[in-house]
């Protein structure tokens, strides 16, 4: 049970976001920005980050929804997803991908962890100082989101298939679209 | 030096909220509802929260800009945010902002760390169910600031003038009104 009184049958993030939509807002529309938002990393890459911090923070509503949503991104290879939790550096990704999931992984133990060689083997990499930029945020961002899901114990649904529908919806609606439709997905089910 | 390029003289969060304008409306408009929105906590016990957590979370930069604001929402009194980064149970704050402190130091650790006790405690002690929804909500925002703050490597000036000068303006004029962007030389004139 929540430790808050939160809707019924509302999964993860959901529940909170609808008890308190003015924080709500901005909410999604930061996830809408650092996931979705015009980037030289793809969305599937933000949400491969995304889920990578989720995993390592064994937050399970958000590690399985945006595990989906970057496995809808490329045409449902979940097993890409399973991969990257278990081992990125073994995972068939970029190595530039590998080097800003090496600095997404330090932030989600905290700021500090975070080292000039891990940066600088990003940058050799290709990566850009604005896609380093966005691999902290995100991970930062979803050290946020975990908590906020985890810190009050919201109820997190266990079959796959809902994660699926999540994950198809947030990879075609986004963010901000997703959260208005979503009264109605409740709804219909 | 910064793991990226950051203005000069832009200290903390500042720099790399300059150089994102796109995922900086969100962070501010969230930082003021959270610290500064209708709420029944106030302005001054929820910069506390996120004085604690920053300082849970070893981040120099946020601890003392959000400890700062306390202290100069209540009349400048610094001693009390020394007094709770080192041990709130024996501060001379309220039961109930004990309670939620406990919460949020939970949240900092991660959010499966709160147990429904923590959360009966603070019901025992009168917090609401949106006032435990916005410590954890407090909590986890500053868990995302920290490590932006930390995993940039930001510029974290130890001047304390400057953190109170920070402090008088944010009391004044709160998160989403223009004057953060101003070098330090400036601002603190």
């Amino acid at each position: 049970m929540p430790h808050i009184q939160l809707p019924e049958g509302v999964p993860g993030i959901v529940g909170p976001l609808s008890f308190s939509p003015e924080t709500a807002k901005p909410m999604l529309e930061l996830a809408e920005v650092l996931l979705r938002g015009p980037n030289t990393l793809t969305s599937a890459e933000r949400e491969m980050i995304a889920t990578y911090v989720s995993s390592q923070n064994d937050c399970s509503f958000c590690q399985l929804s945006h595990g989906a949503a970057a496995a809808e991104h490329l045409g449902g290879n979940y097993k890409l997803i399973e991969q990257l939790k278990e081992n990125f550096q073994t995972a068939p990704v970029s190595d530039k991908l590998k080097a800003l999931l090496v600095i997404a992984g330090n932030v989600q133990k905290g700021g500090k962890h975070v080292t000039a060689e891990n940066v600088e083997l990003a940058r050799q990499r290709g990566a850009s100082d604005k896609e380093i930029h966005d691999a902290v945020l995100i991970a930062a961002a979803f050290c946020m989101y975990n908590r906020y899901v985890d810190g009050l114990a919201t109820w997190q649904p266990e079959d796959p298939r809902a994660y699926r529908e999540m994950g198809k919806m947030l990879a075609s609606q986004g963010y901000v679209r997703a959260a208005e439709q979503r009264p109605a997905a409740v709804a219909a089910k | 030096m910064a793991h990226i390029k950051l203005p000069e003289g832009v200290p903390g969060i500042r720099g790399p909220m300059l150089i994102s304008p796109e995922t900086t409306k969100p962070m501010r408009d969230l930082a003021e509802l959270l610290l500064r929105g209708p709420n029944t906590l106030t302005p001054a016990e929820r910069e506390m929260i996120a004085a604690y957590v920053s300082s849970e979370n070893d981040c120099y930069y946020c601890q003392h800009s959000h400890g700062a604001t306390a202290a100069e929402l209540l009349g400048g009194n610094y001693g009390l945010i020394d007094e709770i980064k080192r041990d709130f149970a024996t501060a001379p704050v309220s039961d109930k902002l004990k309670a939620l402190l406990v919460v949020a130091g939970k949240v900092q650790k991660g959010g499966k760390h709160v147990t429904t006790e923590d959360v009966g405690n603070a019901r025992k002690h009168g917090a609401t169910d949106k006032e435990i929804h916005d410590t954890v909500l407090i909590a986890a925002f500053f868990c995302m600031c920290n490590r932006y703050v930390d995993g940039l490597d930001t510029w974290q000036p130890h001047d304390p003038e400057l953190y109170r000068a920070g402090g008088k303006r944010i009391v004044a004029q709160g998160y989403t009104v223009s004057g953060w962007e101003q070098p330090l030389t400036t601002a603190a004139k």
